[in-house]
C-alpha cells in the first residue's frame, strides 16, 4: 500500500526550490484569491521561471458551502433553491438538471408546455451567459467597452426573466413536476424584443472584439487544447467543443424539446472560441419555439405533494452553458430526503485543464486562458 | 449502444462483475481489487471505448459499514454511458487510483478524499482540495460532527 497524503505546504517548501537546477531559479507567485480575473475567489499558485509559467497549482475552496451536505437535509423540491447558487450564470439549467433527474426517478410526467418553456428560458440564459463571457473576456484583456455593452444587453434578457420569474440572477423557476409559475402574459412579446435586439448586436460584438487585431494577437496560439487531452481532462461544453469534439447533450441525448428545433453543434479545432456562434444558434432555437408554446397547465403534480424517490441511484445530466452538469441522487427509499446528492459540475472538471495547457506560457496568457475557460467559481467549490 | 448489448460486453471483460438494476441505467458492481482491470478494459476496448470519466463520488452507507464508490463513464465514440460501483470497508477505505487512466480522476479522487476520506492507493498528490490541509474529519461522512452544526428544527 502506498497511500501518501500531501499538503500544500510540502508542495511549496523551500527544499523544492533548492532542488531546481542552477540555471533556472523557480519561484512561486500567488494569483488570487483576490484577483480581478478570478471572478470570485480562486487561487492559482504559479511556479515561475522568470515570466514563463512552469506549473499551475489551482487551490479552490474559498466559496465551499457544503451544498452536497446541505442537500441531505432537504427534500427534492427544496434542493432546487440551492442549485442556482452553484453556477449562478446558468441557474435555470441547474434547476432543470435537478428537476429532470427527480422527475425521471419518481416517474413524474410533464407536458409539452412545460418542456417548451424550459427550453426557451434555458436557451435565453445561454445567450445571456455567453454574452457575459464575451464582455468579461474583453475586460480581462484590457478592453472595458465590451463589458459595458454585454451588461447593457444582458439587462434586456434579465427584464424578460424578471417579469416571469421575479428574480434576475439567482432564479428558481424550474421545479420537479413543472414550473414555479406560468409565464407572464407579456413574456412572448418580451422575448421577441430580445430576439430583434440581439441578432444585430451579435454582429456588433464580432466587429468590436472578434476582428480586433490586438485581441487576436493576445489569443492566437494561447491555451491550445487538443481533443484527446480535453477528453481525458474531463472537459465539457464549449471548452470541449472548441477542441473539436462535437459532444452536445442537446443533440446526443435530447431532452426538453430540442428535437423540435433545428440547430447546429458548433465545433472548433484546437481550443477555439465557439461561444459567439452558439449564441446565434440559441437565438435560432428560441425563434423556432417562441410562436408555438402549447397550451396546458404549468404543473403536473400538486405543489404540496411529497416526492419520494425509489431506493437506488438516479443520475441525470444536461448541457448547461458551461458544459455537462450531472446530478447523482442516491435514495434509501425510506424518506423524502435524499441519502446523498452529488453534483458533477462543469466548472470543477474544466478548471483542471489549466494545469495541462498553461505550462510554458507567459503570466499574461494565464489571464487569457482563464477567461476562455469561462469559470464560475461557486460552481467549482459548491 | 443499448443496455442489452453493452452489459454482456462488460461482463465478458470482467466475469466477476454483478449487474445492478437500481441505478437508473446500465450499471455493474465489482470488487475493489478488480476495479482497475475492469476500468482499463472499459477505456481501451474499441467496442466499449469509454473515453470520459464523467463523475466520481462516494456514498457513505454507515449502517452497512462501507463506502460505495461510484464512477460514471461516458463514451463520446458510441454515445453510451455506464455506472461502475465498488464498495470499500469503512474502517479501511482504500481504493486503487484511476488517475493513470483518466487524468481527471486525479482531481475527482482528491475531492472524494477531502470530503469522504477515501484513500487512493498510488495517487501522486493526495491532498485536500476544498478544505484546509489541517481540517479534522471528513464532512460528507454521515457520522461527521462539527461544533458549528445545528440540529434541524423538527
Amino acid at each position: 500500500m502506498s497511500v501518501q497524503i500531501t499538503t500544500l505546504e510540502e508542495l511549496t517548501s523551500p527544499s523544492r526550490a533548492a532542488s531546481s537546477s542552477l540555471s533556472i531559479q523557480e519561484y512561486f507567485l500567488n494569483m488570487g484569491p483576490q484577483h480581478p480575473i478570478a471572478h470570485g475567489s480562486l487561487r492559482l499558485l504559479l511556479v515561475l521561471d522568470g515570466e514563463i509559467v512552469r506549473e499551475v497549482i489551482p487551490v479552490p475552496g474559498f466559496v465551499h458551502r457544503g451544498i452536497e451536505k446541505m442537500c441531505e437535509h432537504l427534500t427534492c423540491r427544496q434542493i432546487v433553491h440551492l442549485t442556482d447558487r452553484m453556477d449562478y450564470l446558468s441557474a435555470l439549467s441547474n434547476n432543470w438538471c435537478l428537476s429532470r433527474t427527480v422527475e425521471r426517478a419518481a416517474g413524474i410526467e410533464t407536458n409539452e408546455r412545460i418542456e417548451t418553456v424550459r427550453t426557451i428560458v434555458a436557451e435565453l440564459q445561454r445567450v445571456q451567459s455567453h454574452a457575459l463571457w464575451w464582455g468579461v473576456l474583453g475586460m480581462d484583456l484590457g478592453a472595458l467597452t465590451p463589458f459595458l455593452y454585454a451588461f447593457r444587453d444582458r439587462e434586456i434578457i434579465s427584464t424578460a426573466f424578471e417579469e416571469t420569474i421575479g428574480a434576475r440572477l439567482t432564479m428558481n423557476y424550474i421545479q420537479p413536476g413543472g414550473l414555479m409559475f406560468d409565464i407572464h402574459p407579456g413574456f412572448v412579446a418580451r422575448v421577441k424584443e430580445v430576439l430583434a435586439h440581439m441578432r444585430p448586436i451579435l454582429d456588433e460584438y464580432d466587429a468590436l472584439l472578434s476582428g480586433n487585431v490586438i485581441l487576436q494577437e493576445r489569443l492566437r496560439n494561447v491555451g491550445v487544447l487538443p481533443a484527446e487531452k480535453a477528453l481525458a481532462m474531463g472537459c465539457t461544453g464549449p471548452v470541449l467543443r472548441g477542441s473539436g469534439v462535437a459532444l452536445d447533450l442537446r443533440k446526443a441525448e435530447p431532452y426538453g424539446v430540442y428535437e423540435k428545433a433545428a440547430f447546429d453543434v458548433v465545433v472548433g479545432t484546437v481550443g477555439d472560441c465557439v461561444r459567439m456562434e452558439e449564441m446565434r444558434q440559441s437565438l435560432g432555437i428560441v425563434e423556432q419555439l417562441i410562436d408555438s408554446i402549447p397550451a396546458g397547465p404549468h404543473m403536473t403534480v400538486k405543489p404540496a405533494a411529497k416526492i419520494k424517490l425509489p431506493a437506488g441511484m438516479h443520475y441525470g445530466q444536461i448541457e448547461t452553458p458551461r458544459g455537462i452538469l450531472g446530478t447523482l441522487i442516491v435514495s434509501d427509499g425510506k424518506s423524502d430526503k435524499p441519502w446523498r446528492v452529488h453534483f458533477r459540475t462543469p466548472n470543477y472538471n474544466n478548471l483542471w485543464a489549466v494545469t495541462a495547457i498553461a505550462p510554458g506560457c507567459k503570466i499574461a496568457d494565464i489571464i487569457a486562458i482563464q477567461a476562455s475557460l469561462d469559470l464560475v467559481i461557486p460552481d467549482i467549490d459548491r | 449502444m443499448g443496455e442489452e448489448t453493452l452489459i454482456p460486453r462488460v461482463l465478458a471483460a470482467e466475469p466477476s462483475a454483478k449487474v445492478r438494476d437500481d441505478a437508473g441505467g446500465p450499471s455493474v458492481e465489482v470488487a475493489p481489487d478488480r476495479l482497475f482491470g475492469l476500468m482499463q478494459c472499459l477505456r481501451d476496448r474499441p467496442d466499449l471505448a469509454f473515453d470520459m470519466l464523467m463523475a466520481h463520488t462516494a456514498v457513505d452507507w454507515l449502517e452497512q459499514g462501507r463506502f460505495e464508490l461510484v464512477y460514471i463513464l461516458y463514451s463520446t465514440v458510441h454515445g453510451h454511458g455506464l455506472t461502475v460501483c465498488a464498495s470499500v470497508p469503512r474502517d479501511k477505505p482504500v481504493a486503487p487510483t484511476l488517475s493513470g487512466l483518466w487524468p481527471i480522476a486525479h482531481w475527482q479522487e482528491r475531492e472524494v478524499f477531502d470530503l469522504m476520506g477515501v484513500l487512493y492507493d498510488g495517487h501522486p498528490d493526495l491532498r485536500r482540495v476544498f478544505l484546509e490541509d489541517d481540517w479534522q474529519g471528513y464532512p460528507l461522512r454521515k457520522d461527521y460532527q462539527d461544533s458549528d452544526m445545528l440540529e434541524l428544527p423538527q
